[in-house]
């Protein structure tokens, strides 16, 4: 842990990437002292203001305000912890499930590892948006049910990850020390093999962040995603597509917002692969 | 050789068969029901929907449709679209030439920008490009290509005045479509070098967006594959031998470190469908996936099973030619 925060330490893009990540996580904790209104408080005499560079614009409303009179600033400030909390949820979900499926996969036999590569297999040839936009129309449209698209859409990435690395642990001597001794399944592979395969899974539980993200915020701009008014930033940019014409700022500064997240976490995730192995530089 | 290539094949058979079995039972499980959604809120009288469901099929217990629509879909018919009254296959063929063009142009120019520019970076370690080509490429897979869009639309289409907003083509044009390709179709076409003009600067913003997540990941996976490949005994002896830069960098490197790329390659050429669906919602495209998104609306179900099942035998018939490329690129992985 140590020698890992040293490397980490070291490396410069990790760092910022944790301090982005950090900033991010900060403000989506103090949201209602940041905030300057309620995200959903509708201010009828102030509708579609500009930004505060721009000319008309009200001190009140820093970044502007909606269509519907809301306080631009407020909104995006709320709709971190929309993102973050559905990147958060994301990942736990695809860690715990794909971590156990990778493992069952790499450990239980060929009958059974047939059965979850063929499965991921077919969840990576059906069309991901497609499959995701079916789940949520099954479920109705909503924040969780948006969770659950996009996890199962993103399960097979760390399936194949941490069978992979499990695979290459599985045939070290310390596995075949234990079997020797007679340990169990649970022992051998939860209690020993399972730390070994942490690296890689913390890289892509950072991806998978960024991914869950995106992901989460394209299906707010097809309508799919969190239902108004909830301040989720895809939603906010599809709401206001009808005046990008009269007022671009509705657009783009939530677009922004998703773009510094997304990278903030990319950066993260580049930085810990390069700190946890130095040697694989892959996408 | 030939033993593994056939279990290859055989190994796409259960696959196929899984993904157009979720997408059977999936799109069942939507609430709603075409014949509802045809006959409007209010419903016919039971009569009527009774014979509708019946010449459909839908009164079918599911387990029978199901096979019904393998048994048609193994000579290659996949039923008739219940919204439109046309079969799918036809449907979708008439609409996958506008996805297979805007994917294709996008990771064409992917490829021309993205292949020299993460070589240079390589090559340029550390210096200004270099940084300029990771730090572009980070903002670029980092893209919501929803917005990218947009963005792009505000600023050539509506502030320049460049490029048109939505559409394939001028509708002063009026193609006969023979390939499907309106590159081709209006080079070839009466409209002559205009209507050409008109069918690129209609594909320019669509392919621009479509290709930016391409771009960022090739440049970036050229360049850490080809400093990988830059690094070992061979690249050295190489040099050592008196081998001018340009030799060793292009016919001994670059050959290694193509590798994971075209690996890569695929990969994004199998996902392009997802950012498809989300350009051609962006630009009114008339492709695939803005077709099945609507089926989904209208709970086509024949539409939404055709055409999964052609989509899901084209990434996995992409993933096994690259497989085979990979087999005859790189002699090691025969042996697995």
């Amino acid at each position: 842990m140590i020698e890992f925060w040293g490397l980490f330490k070291q490396n410069r893009g990790a760092l910022i990437g944790l301090w982005l990540v950090g900033l991010v996580g900060v403000v989506a904790l103090l949201a209602p002292w940041l905030a300057p209104h309620d995200p959903t408080e509708v201010f009828a005499e102030a509708l579609k203001l500009p930004p505060f560079w721009a000319e008309g614009a009200q001190a009140k409303f820093l970044l502007g305000t909606d269509d519907v009179g809301r306080d631009l600033l407020s909104r995006l400030i709320y709709g971190s912890r929309v993102s973050l909390g559905i990147g958060f949820l994301v990942v736990v979900f695809t860690t715990s499930v794909g971590t156990l499926l990778g493992l069952f996969a790499a450990s239980l036999g060929s009958f059974v590892e047939n059965l979850i590569l063929r499965l991921m297999d077919i969840l990576m040839a059906l069309p991901s948006l497609l499959l995701a936009i079916v789940v949520v129309a099954i479920l109705g449209p909503s924040l969780i049910n948006t969770v659950i698209a996009v996890s199962i859409v993103s399960l097979p990435n760390v399936v194949r990850i941490v069978r992979a690395s499990v695979l290459v642990e599985k045939n070290k001597n310390y596995v075949l020390a234990s079997k020797s001794f007679g340990a169990t399944w649970f022992h051998i592979y939860v209690k020993n093999v399972l730390p070994n395969c942490l690296a890689p899974l913390l890289v892509q539980a950072t991806f998978g962040f960024s991914d869950g993200i995106l992901n989460a915020a394209a299906f707010g701009f097809l309508g799919l995603g969190a239902q108004p008014p909830t301040p989720e930033w895809g939603t906010m940019l599809s709401d206001s597509r009808s005046f990008i014409e009269s007022s671009p700022w509705l657009v783009t500064l939530p677009g922004l917002c998703i773009l510094i997240v997304v990278i903030s976490f990319n950066i993260l995730g580049d930085g810990l692969r390069d700190a946890l192995d130095p040697k694989t530089r892959r996408i | 050789m030939a033993l593994s290539v056939l279990k290859k094949f055989l190994t796409v058979i259960p696959t196929l068969i899984g993904a157009s079995l979720i997408a059977f039972a999936l799109i069942r499980m939507v609430p709603g029901d075409p014949v509802t959604n045809l006959l409007g809120e209010r419903g016919g009288d039971p009569a009527v929907v009774a014979e509708m469901n019946q010449k459909l099929g839908l009164d079918k217990p599911a387990w029978e449709q199901y096979f019904i629509f393998i048994k048609n879909a193994c000579v290659g018919d996949m039923g008739t679209s219940i919204v439109s009254k046309r079969p799918v296959s036809e449907e979708f063929w008439s609409r996958f030439p506008a996805t297979l063009e805007l994917s294709v142009v996008s990771m064409v120019w992917a490829l021309v920008l993205g292949l020299p520019f993460g070589i240079l970076a390589a090559l340029k370690r550390n210096s200004v490009l270099d940084y300029a080509v990771i730090g572009t490429s980070l903002i670029g897979y980092s893209m919501p290509i929803f917005w990218w869009g947009l963005i792009l639309v505000i600023f050539f289409s509506v502030n320049l005045g460049w490029f048109p907003v939505s559409g394939r083509i001028g509708i002063e044009y009026d193609l006969v479509s023979k390939t499907g390709f309106l590159l081709i179709d209006s080079w070839f076409g009466e409209g002559g070098f205009l209507a050409f003009k008109s069918a690129v600067k209609h594909l320019v913003l669509p392919a621009l967006v479509l290709g930016t997540i391409p771009l960022a990941v090739i440049a970036r996976m050229t360049r850490s594959s080809l400093l990988e490949v830059l690094g070992e005994d061979f690249v050295r002896t190489a040099k050592a031998k008196g081998l001018s830069h340009y030799r060793v960098v292009i016919i001994h490197a670059l050959r290694n470190a193509l590798i994971p790329i075209v690996t890569v390659f695929g990969l994004l050429f199998g996902s392009l469908l997802t950012g498809a669906i989300l350009t051609e919602t962006i630009f009114s495209w008339p492709g695939v996936g803005r077709w099945l998104v609507k089926s989904v609306e209208a709970r086509d179900y024949p539409v939404i099973q055709g055409g999964v099942l052609y989509i899901a035998s084209m990434v996995v018939l992409l993933n096994l030619v690259i497989d085979f490329m990979y087999m005859w690129v790189y002699p090691k992985m025969r042996s697995k």
